[in-house]
């Protein structure tokens, strides 16, 4: 099974958008939202069944047994975390990474590390097709870890023989994103001609380069900004990156999206946009030759 | 008592909704005052302030440095180490930096004395002026796993200008970057737009500030004539909407080359201007009651 994973550095340029469309395209066994902490792909691909639910417990919290503690103030001298307030010894939820480095330094036993609901695990299934997704408990902080879980979700459920899984990503060049790149075989990158988003685009290819993945990069409303489109586009060509397509601006994406449909669901300049990137991609992504439909 | 430099966390849960637009305009019109970017994997405020007389600093982390002629291979640390970021390998320790977490403990628990920690760049923080706006933004190096340190630096109460009104440009999403963000901020402003991918992460955003106990109030941005989703959230939890910002090509096409609209247009100086003002207003009503509390 090869993956695509969805991409962009900046929030907003369409990730989901394409993501959705993609799935409808390849009529997708497999997919998965790793954007834990503002999931959105469920709003764009209907599930008729209620997923199953498994809670994720991240690390674990750390806990001071007051009535053990003796206020000897070590905690929080070793505590690199200002997790642990010698006002009241106790630890911050919010703070505390779960190191452990309290529990090692207190002389008299009193703190333990208790398990801790850091999120749930979603996965739906209908006859052979999965969708991982998660939703990452409020105040949980770290949420690498729960991406690593949701695609390992994905590729356990889905079955033998499924040649393309693609998986929507998280804004931003750090552990979330990092996390998602992990095993990846091709990183499609929406782009935004706009200063900010080419200056993020530069961060996100830098980092996806780390992991010698294949890159493919398309604009997205390119027609609000020319220049700024004619920019991306050197700037892949100087770099050698395959540029595959560019997306105009249309309300009536909006429209179908907030409609719970994917763009092309419905006729719109979009959508037969996003139908061209998406044959494009496939020949990145199988040279070789695929099974997967490539959409009518 | 109005509280003259009150510290405004714009956030948004779904990216692109308009943070950077509203922070950069919000401190353009408020004049003296100081804006951070702590969306330090992908900062864009200064591409739009253009600081100059930049001062830059280099962040570091504490990461393990192992005496191998000391260690005794007890694999104390790598059991330890809770981050999984040291493994034996040929029976001995081998540290991967990315994943270290800082927090010390392999160098405590190690008997033989084996480890020290070193410091490690991973990004930096910049500081420069740009008309009356003070400018810090911190920059993560690409690769790096976490920004958290750069904006613990980016917020440290020393650095910060008494006096003047902050505006944080945090990230997006609601994880722990967003929490370090926000932390100690006396208001909360939330950009909404007018999709369902905008609401819904509005309400994840809406709920972490609320687990934090900060006032807030909205802003939505992208309107147009039909129905708000986002307009609909606010009205449902009560939460006060303290400007609207049309849809509007032109503020769209100056923002994309990087401009800033309230220095260039009077109509969007107007727009922002009042904008601040409802803020203000609504961040001294509500820091005053906070206090009162």
């Amino acid at each position: 099974m090869k993956q695509l994973l969805i991409l962009s550095g900046k929030g907003g340029t369409g990730k989901t958008t394409v993501a959705g469309a993609f799935i409808r395209l390849s009529e997708a066994k497999a997919y998965a939202d790793c954007d834990v902490d503002a999931p959105n792909l469920h709003l764009v691909t209907a599930q008729a069944r209620e997923p199953k639910r498994t809670a994720y417990y991240g690390l674990p919290k750390a806990e001071i047994d007051a009535d053990r503690c003796v206020r000897c103030g070590r905690c929080e001298e070793a505590c690199r975390f200002q997790a642990i307030s010698a006002a009241e010894f106790k630890v911050d939820p919010f703070a505390c990474e779960g190191c452990g480095v309290c529990e090692l330094v207190c002389p008299v036993l009193a703190i333990s590390l208790k398990p801790a609901q850091a999120g749930k695990l979603m996965l739906y299934r209908e006859g052979d097709r999965v969708f991982s997704t998660a939703e990452l408990k409020m105040g949980s902080g770290t949420s690498g870890m729960l991406v690593t879980e949701v695609k390992k979700q994905m590729v356990e459920a889905s079955q033998e023989g499924v040649q393309l899984a693609i998986v929507d990503g998280s804004p931003g060049i750090g552990c979330p994103v990092i996390a998602s790149l992990s095993g990846v075989d091709m990183v499609l990158i929406v782009a935004e001609p706009s200063i900010s988003g080419i200056s993020d685009m530069d961060r996100i290819i830098k980092t996806a380069q780390r992991f010698r993945t294949k890159i493919g990069v398309c604009s997205n409303k390119y027609d609000t900004n020319l220049a700024n489109t004619q920019k991306i586009e050197s700037f892949c060509a100087e770099r050698g990156l395959p540029f595959v397509g560019r997306i105009p601006f249309d309300s009536e994406a909006v429209k179908a999206v907030n409609r719970g449909q994917t763009v092309v669901d419905v006729p719109c300049s979009s959508g037969s946009a996003v139908r061209e990137i998406f044959r494009e991609t496939l020949k990145l992504l199988f040279p070789e030759g695929v099974g997967v439909s490539p959409g009518a | 008592m109005r509280n003259k430099s009150p510290k405004i966390a714009v956030l948004s849960g779904k990216g692109g909704t308009g943070k950077t637009l509203v922070s950069v305009n919000l401190a353009s019109v408020a004049g003296e005052s100081l804006y951070i970017d702590c969306d330090v994997e992908e900062p864009n405020g200064h591409l739009f302030f253009k600081p100059e007389r930049v001062c830059e600093e280099g962040i570091t982390v504490k990461v393990p440095e192992v005496n191998e002629d000391l260690c005794g291979g007890c694999r104390k640390c790598a059991d330890f180490c809770k981050f999984h970021a040291i493994a034996f390998i040929k029976d001995k320790p081998y540290v991967f930096e990315e994943l270290c977490h800082s927090c010390g403990g392999c160098a405590l628990i190690c008997p033989d004395q084996a480890i020290d920690e070193r410091e490690r760049v991973v990004g930096r923080v910049q500081r420069g002026i740009s008309g009356g706006v003070r400018v810090s933004t911190g920059v993560l190096n690409t690769g790096e796993a976490s920004g958290i340190p750069i904006i613990k630096r980016l917020l440290e109460p020393h650095g910060l200008q008494e006096g003047l009104p902050v505006f944080i440009d945090c990230p997006p999403g609601s994880a722990c970057a967003v929490m370090e963000s926000l932390q100690g901020a006396d208001f909360c402003l939330l950009v909404g737009e007018p999709t369902l991918f905008g609401v819904h992460n509005l309400r994840m955003v809406h709920d972490l500030v609320r687990l934090f106990g900060k006032p807030e109030g909205v802003v939505l941005n992208k309107c147009l004539a039909e129905e708000n989703p986002a307009e609909l959230f606010c009205l449902e939890k009560n939460i006060p909407i303290l400007g609207r910002i049309q849809f509007d090509n032109e503020l769209g096409k100056l923002n994309s080359d990087g401009r800033i609209a309230a220095r260039e247009r009077p109509r969007f100086r107007k727009l922002f201007a009042s904008l601040l003002e409802e803020v203000m207003k609504e961040v001294g009503h509500e820091t005053a009651a906070h206090t009162q509390r």
